[in-house]
């Protein structure tokens, strides 16, 4: 370790902690001065609390949003980097062709339905990829968590173990169980391949062919995903009384039927969120993609990536944020869909 | 920015806690009905299986960093391998950059946590002890939040942190960590202050508190173990975050965080496997030792939400 090296780094998150406390402590004294000493405001205190998260959260991501929305505008691009229109408080001074009009309208939406995205890619190719990538990885989460979560959920001997163990891939570090898997992919010296020999299977070549990138990737995401959901329906599982079933015994229901009529119905208000949660998650999953695959095939993208390898390997700004709205949108219409027909959220906000 | 990566353990756990709350005690036992012996060795069978599934990859790990050097790409498959050694993790040691990447991260990671600790402490307070305008508003937008693609963010901040000087530097990005969590954290402690009797902070006051110091005196004490979660969850959240610090820290190799760091030792054509496993022990055992004490506490719903008295 690199004496130098580290003590500029704790100087550097420092000053960096240091002008935080000082930006803060200049927001509250000018809101003390505004609400307190001259409006005499009755919710000062409450603004004032507030007034951190909410001037965080509005740097963070409301400027970035509006800033990116004005930029879908325009053909920005590494080329052309300049002023695009929107108040910067004059961050764009050095435009190389200065008063040029960058405004081209809805081009840029146009084109993300009508041009490739990508190289070769267009956009329903890759909305296609992304459906097929969150259906089948969110169901196969929540079928084999509600399955691993159903066995667990009796009188067994090492339980304890067992779900120890199953929930290991979602505690490691998911970037450290991802750069290890793409290694075990690897077609000649990685583990699948080397197992699927000792059965006797020619393993395919998973980081080339596009069919077995794209199993690999959905692999190595149920594998990632599904503990989260077993531990979920677990806890839903573990709140259902148990003199519901004793009664159903009682009146003769067989094992389905309990399943069916009691099992079911009163996990679904644990599943519901998590099916919510679990599809945006899936869907705005960038990690699993992005390791497993390495920017290599398009065949491979899914919205998310797509997106970055537009703005970050294409140098496409204006044309990725206005991808960025169209997929926001997308989700957006899914989750407002969803929670209307599932009533998922009802309380959650009051 | 609530989902720079995908959510955390510890933020999936106990957003799901927050939406569904258990309605009864957890039994003790689990289903209740006795199953015969063929059925019990069935059941043993596809959770030994399951088992095998979730850990192997990791025990191969282990396997991978105790190669020799010269039998790190090896084609037979061999769990504990010739000549074991345990060179590969002091050379990461020593002959790495990465302790100084667990540093980076380290203490970018402690600084920004305590930052999103305070700032999500007095929010929740507003939220939780105070009616005014807008606050059912403001409780919907925290969550929604949520949905925004973390990639979408990163054109703007990216090219806006290159407007401000704060590329290829700490600040951008511990500013960015700082608030990450925080309307996520926000709902769990206003979730948590809400269990809390209003009538212990009004004791305080006509004991001559000012409202600011029941907060302080009262109230925060008593939120020690949601406090505490809300720290672990920032922390990891910040620990094992990839893609923004890729965006803004991603071409300085002596700026990077650990994950950066160890996606360079899976360089394209010529991964160091034995570096590369001893790293991910190294990193992964502090966090999956963490997560396995800490989940058991988020899950069983005796912390976060439901907590009565």
């Amino acid at each position: 370790m690199n004496v130098g090296q580290s003590i500029g780094a704790l100087v550097e998150v420092l000053t960096t902690l240091v002008f935080i406390a000082i930006a803060v402590a200049i927001l509250e004294g000018v809101l003390y001065l505004v609400l307190v000493r001259w409006l005499r405001a009755r919710l000062a205190v409450p603004l004032m609390l507030m007034a951190p998260a909410v001037v965080g959260l509005f740097a963070l991501i409301a400027y970035p949003l509006l800033w990116e929305f004005n930029v879908s505008f325009t053909n920005m691009s590494l080329r052309n980097f300049c002023e695009p229109g929107f108040p910067t408080l004059g961050l764009f001074s050095e435009c190389r062709t200065p008063g040029e009009n960058m405004f081209n309208g809805l081009d840029n939406y146009v084109s993300v339905f009508t041009r490739p995205i990508l190289q070769q890619a267009g956009f329903f190719q890759v909305l296609w990829q992304t459906v097929i990538w969150t259906v089948i990885n969110v169901s196969l989460h929540v079928g084999g968590g509600l399955a691993l979560a159903l066995l667990l959920n009796r009188r067994l001997r090492g339980r304890g173990v067992y779900r120890a163990l199953i929930v290991l891939p979602w505690a490691v570090p998911q970037i450290v169980a991802l750069a290890v898997w793409r290694t075990e992919f690897h077609a000649e010296f990685g583990m699948v391949n080397q197992l699927l020999g000792v059965v006797g299977i020619d393993g395919p070549s998973w980081m080339t062919e596009s069919f077995w990138n794209f199993a690999a990737m959905i692999i190595v995401n149920v594998w990632l995903g599904i503990p989260f959901m077993m531990v979920i329906l677990l806890g839903g599982l573990q709140s259902i009384p148990g003199d519901l079933y004793e009664a159903a015994d009682i009146d003769g229901a067989s094992s389905r039927q309990s399943f069916r009529h009691i099992t079911l119905p009163l996990i679904r208000p644990v599943m519901v969120p998590s099916v919510i949660l679990g599809t945006v998650w899936t869907f705005n999953n960038f990690n699993v993609p992005f390791v497993i695959n390495q920017n290599e095939l398009e065949t491979s993208d899914i919205l998310v990536t797509g997106l970055f390898r537009a703005a970050f390997q294409y140098n496409r700004y204006g044309f990725a944020a206005a991808l960025a709205f169209v997929i926001f949108i997308l989700l957006l219409a899914f989750v407002i869909v969803y929670v209307r027909r599932t009533g998922a959220l009802r309380g959650a906000t009051e | 920015m609530s989902s720079t990566t995908i959510p955390s353990p510890i933020q999936a756990a106990a957003a799901t806690e927050v939406v569904a709350k258990p309605r009864a005690r957890v039994r003790g036992g689990g289903g209740g009905r006795t199953d015969g012996p063929l059925k019990l060795a069935l059941i043993h069978g596809v959770l030994l299986i399951a088992a095998l599934i979730a850990a192997f990859p990791i025990l191969r790990v282990f396997s991978v960093s105790l190669r020799p050097a010269n039998q790190l790409l090896e084609r037979e498959f061999q769990f504990i391998p010739e000549g074991a050694t345990l060179e590969a993790f002091g050379h990461v040691l020593t002959g790495t950059a990465f302790p100084q990447w667990l540093f980076n991260s380290l203490i970018i990671t402690v600084g920004t946590s305590l930052v999103g600790l305070i700032v999500a402490a007095t929010g929740a307070y507003a939220f939780s002890r105070y009616q005014f305008p807008g606050r059912g508003a403001g409780l919907t937008v925290l969550l929604a939040t949520q949905l925004i693609p973390a990639t979408m963010l990163l054109v703007p901040i990216f090219i806006l942190s290159i407007q401000l000087g704060l590329k290829d530097s700490y600040r951008g990005l511990m500013i960015a960590y700082s608030v990450t969590a925080v309307p996520f954290s926000v709902w769990i402690l206003k979730g948590y202050y809400d269990t809390v009797p209003i009538e212990l902070e009004e004791a305080a006051r006509i004991d001559g508190c000012s409202q600011l110091e029941a907060f302080w005196r009262v109230l925060l004490p008593l939120s020690t173990p949601a406090l505490a979660i809300v720290f672990l969850f920032n922390f990891l959240a910040a620990w094992n975050e990839f893609v923004l610090a890729r965006v803004l820290i991603g071409s300085s190799t002596e700026l990077f965080t650990w994950p950066l760091g160890i996606l360079r030792f899976q360089a394209q054509f010529q991964t160091q496997w034995a570096d590369l496993a001893a790293a991910s022990i190294l990193v992964s055992i502090p966090v999956v030792a963490l997560f396995l004490y800490s989940s058991k506490w988020l899950i069983s719903g005796v912390t976060l939400g439901g907590v009565k008295g």
